[in-house]
């Protein structure tokens, strides 16, 4: 047992080495929030600023919710999710490139070897969604050591389960070439049709289904609930985000961060159950 | 979970006289397709066993199997006596391979990708750095340890790759196609350094190749096509099967000069019309020569002789000769596209 830990503890480490040393791709990882900030900041801000206005709920006057700080976990997530499926679905660029062949013919476990792949992703995810905080200021998000000790669990947590279905993804995959058709056909989807990007009032009743049935909407929920909690938003605002759109809902009942956390972990788990299954099918 | 102590006393027992490998009928089929047709032999304790075929003989699917890695579709074998099913684990403690394509981790380290692996195989903290460092030098990479792997030649890639595979002193290692792409020197180095390695370290070396002149190094061979075994022998007892030296005539008229050579001196010709050439074993080429020389009027270009290769041998068997069955084998083409897209991504 102890030598799988310390083979999980090696693929693990191998992933932040790769991470580290990969400076283009952490410091591209940047361009989407950059843009979204601006587009959503700046160019969409004025007309939707005041986000709590549209909602079935009037606010006492003088209470407001800023678009920005709506958006800002939206984009955090994106970057959290767009890290941890690629680093999931990394395991067809390691079988591309040989390194997977190398790790499954040494004397361990294959579960030990998917989890810390996915452990590794999971922690270089969670890294890249804390840098996109860079920009909080200019979406006036407020941080603090106490956001980040709530937050980073909950990220860590989201991160696992989709770098999991990112394992799962690649575990059958035999090329690198279906990897933009996953891009396209799963992550954007997920991540676009998650309410990363849009209040959750008035939706068409399709769309709100499918945001609905996301795991992704649950885990930008649990995202946007931590950071707006720190954020010193009027208690009306707080105890009422999904009347205003801005929290989900399930059967007509406003989640709480535990009931996020519970629909998230058990995706991540039968993710990770599904991905070690197939993971350890031979050929 | 076997303890020490008693894979010490099973090393031991092994040592003296059972084959370190026992193949019995393995077979390997796709679909339809069977890439491995039920092949059986054994390997000798400390012996380098030579795998020579063309491309798509099935070499590296036995490799696979042998390694765990691919499971068989019927057969059986062993490893150290193990068995390659039911034992997994113990066998890959027991193994060492170096793969025909490239498997070390770019973005990292010589030394990193050294610790990699030996943290997978369990090698105690203490001993690692001191093994590794070993290792490194007797590929002589000791000096460029910290250097990011990606900046390597194709042959240190592959002295590295032999150092990683001789790491936690299996005592079986194969080699999948050692050498090919490197040049000529560099082959020579990665030779003196598996040869070296069977005197220094008593260990079974198992490689595959489709270079003739690289299974000579063997203590034995087989040779393999389409998933079958068509010789097993040692590179001379093999040779001896080629009843003496070839010589190979040029001609603009092979098959008429083949069926006038067969009929003047009574021996077997093979016309390749496509080449020009016509072909034929003698005894002694050095008396046979002159004699043909003054006897024969046919219209000849030139006229070559040589001691029989491994490829006269396997021409001999299959009717084909190596190099020939590589040109119309769509795995070339598979191989070429795969170096492609590797060459793209860089
Ligand atoms: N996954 C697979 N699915 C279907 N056919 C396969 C698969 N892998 C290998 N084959 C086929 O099995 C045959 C044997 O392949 P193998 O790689 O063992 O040949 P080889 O002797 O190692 O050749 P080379 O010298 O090119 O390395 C080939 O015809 C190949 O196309
Ligand atoms: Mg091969």
């Amino acid at each position: 047992m102890s030598h799988n830990l310390a083979a999980i503890y090696t693929i693990w480490k191998r992933e932040m080495l790769r991470w580290w040393r990969d400076k283009p791709r952490i410091i591209g990882s940047m361009t989407f929030p950059v843009i979204f900030l601006f587009v959503f900041g700046s160019g969409l801000s004025g007309s939707m600023g005041n986000l709590a206005g549209g909602a079935s709920i009037q606010p006492p006057p003088g209470v407001e919710v800023d678009f920005k700080q709506f958006i800002f976990p939206g984009i955090v997530g994106m970057n959290l999710f767009f890290a941890a499926i690629f680093s999931g679905i990394s395991v067809v660029f390691d079988r591309e490139f040989g390194i997977l062949k190398e790790v499954l013919v040494a004397p361990i476990n294959r579960s030990a070897i998917a989890f810390g792949k996915t452990l590794g992703g999971a922690t270089v995810a969670t890294l890249q969604g804390t840098l996109v905080f860079i920009f909080a200021p200019v979406a006036g998000i407020e941080i603090s050591l106490p956001l980040f000790l709530a937050l980073w669990p909950m990220m860590f947590l989201t991160a696992f389960a989709l770098t999991a279905m990112g394992v799962t993804i690649a575990s059958r995959m035999r090329s690198t070439e279906g990897f933009q058709v996953i891009n396209q056909f799963i992550t954007f989807p997920m991540i676009f049709l998650s309410g990363a990007f849009f209040p959750l009032t008035n939706l068409p009743a399709w769309m709100e289904f499918i945001v609905k049935i996301n795991p992704a909407s649950y885990a930008v929920d649990l995202l946007r609930r931590v950071v707006l909690s720190f954020q010193n938003l009027p208690d009306f605002i707080m105890d009422n985000l999904s009347r205003f759109g801005l929290g989900m809902e399930v059967f007509g009942k406003p989640l709480t961060v535990w009931g996020d956390v519970l629909i998230v972990l058990t995706f991540g788990l039968i993710m990770v159950g599904i991905g070690m299954y197939l993971f350890n099918l031979r050929d | 979970m076997s303890n020490a102590a008693t894979q010490q006393s099973q090393t031991q027992n092994h040592r003296e006289a059972s084959p370190i490998v026992e193949v019995d009928s393995l077979v390997k089929r796709y679909g339809d397709f069977a890439a491995v047709k039920g092949i059986s032999f054994n390997v000798k304790q400390g012996e380098i066993f030579g795998f020579l075929g063309p491309n798509g003989a099935g070499k590296t699917t036995t490799i696979s199997m042998l390694a765990t890695l691919l499971a068989p579709t019927a057969g059986k074998a062993t490893i150290a006596g193990y068995d390659i099913e039911s034992q997994r684990a113990e066998v890959r403690r027991s193994i060492g391979i170096v793969f025909q394509e490239p498997s070390l981790d770019d973005s990292l380290t010589a030394y990193e990708n050294m610790d990699f692996h030996a943290v997978l195989y369990q090698i105690p903290r203490a001993e690692r750095r001191k093994r590794i460092m070993r290792m490194l030098e007797m590929v002589q990479l000791d000096d460029r340890a910290n250097e990011i792997v990606e900046r390597f030649s194709g042959g240190m890639k592959r002295r590295l790759e032999i150092a990683r595979g001789l790491l936690h002193t299996p005592r079986l290692l194969f080699l999948d196609e050692p050498t090919t792409g490197l040049d000529p020197q560099t082959r020579r180095y990665t030779w003196d350094y598996i040869l070296r390695l069977r005197e220094e370290e008593n260990i079974t070396i198992f490689l595959t190749t489709h270079y003739m002149e690289e299974a000579e190094f063997a203590d034995r061979i087989v040779i393999m096509d389409h998933g079958e075994i068509v010789a097993l022998n040692t590179p001379e007892g093999l040779k001896s099967q080629v009843g003496g030296d070839i010589i190979t005539i040029a001609t603009e008229t092979p098959n008429a000069d083949a069926q006038r050579i067969q009929e003047q001196f009574n021996i077997e010709t093979v016309a390749d019309a496509a080449k020009g050439e016509v072909r034929f074993e003698v005894k002694d080429a050095a008396s046979f020569i002159p004699q043909f020389v003054r006897e024969y009027d046919g219209n000849i270009q030139r006229l070559n002789m040589h001691r029989p290769t491994l490829d006269d041998v396997f021409l001999k068997l299959t009717g084909r000769s190596i190099r020939d069955s590589e040109l119309d084998s769509k795995d070339v083409n598979r191989a070429r596209l795969r170096q492609m897209r590797r060459i793209r991504r860089r």
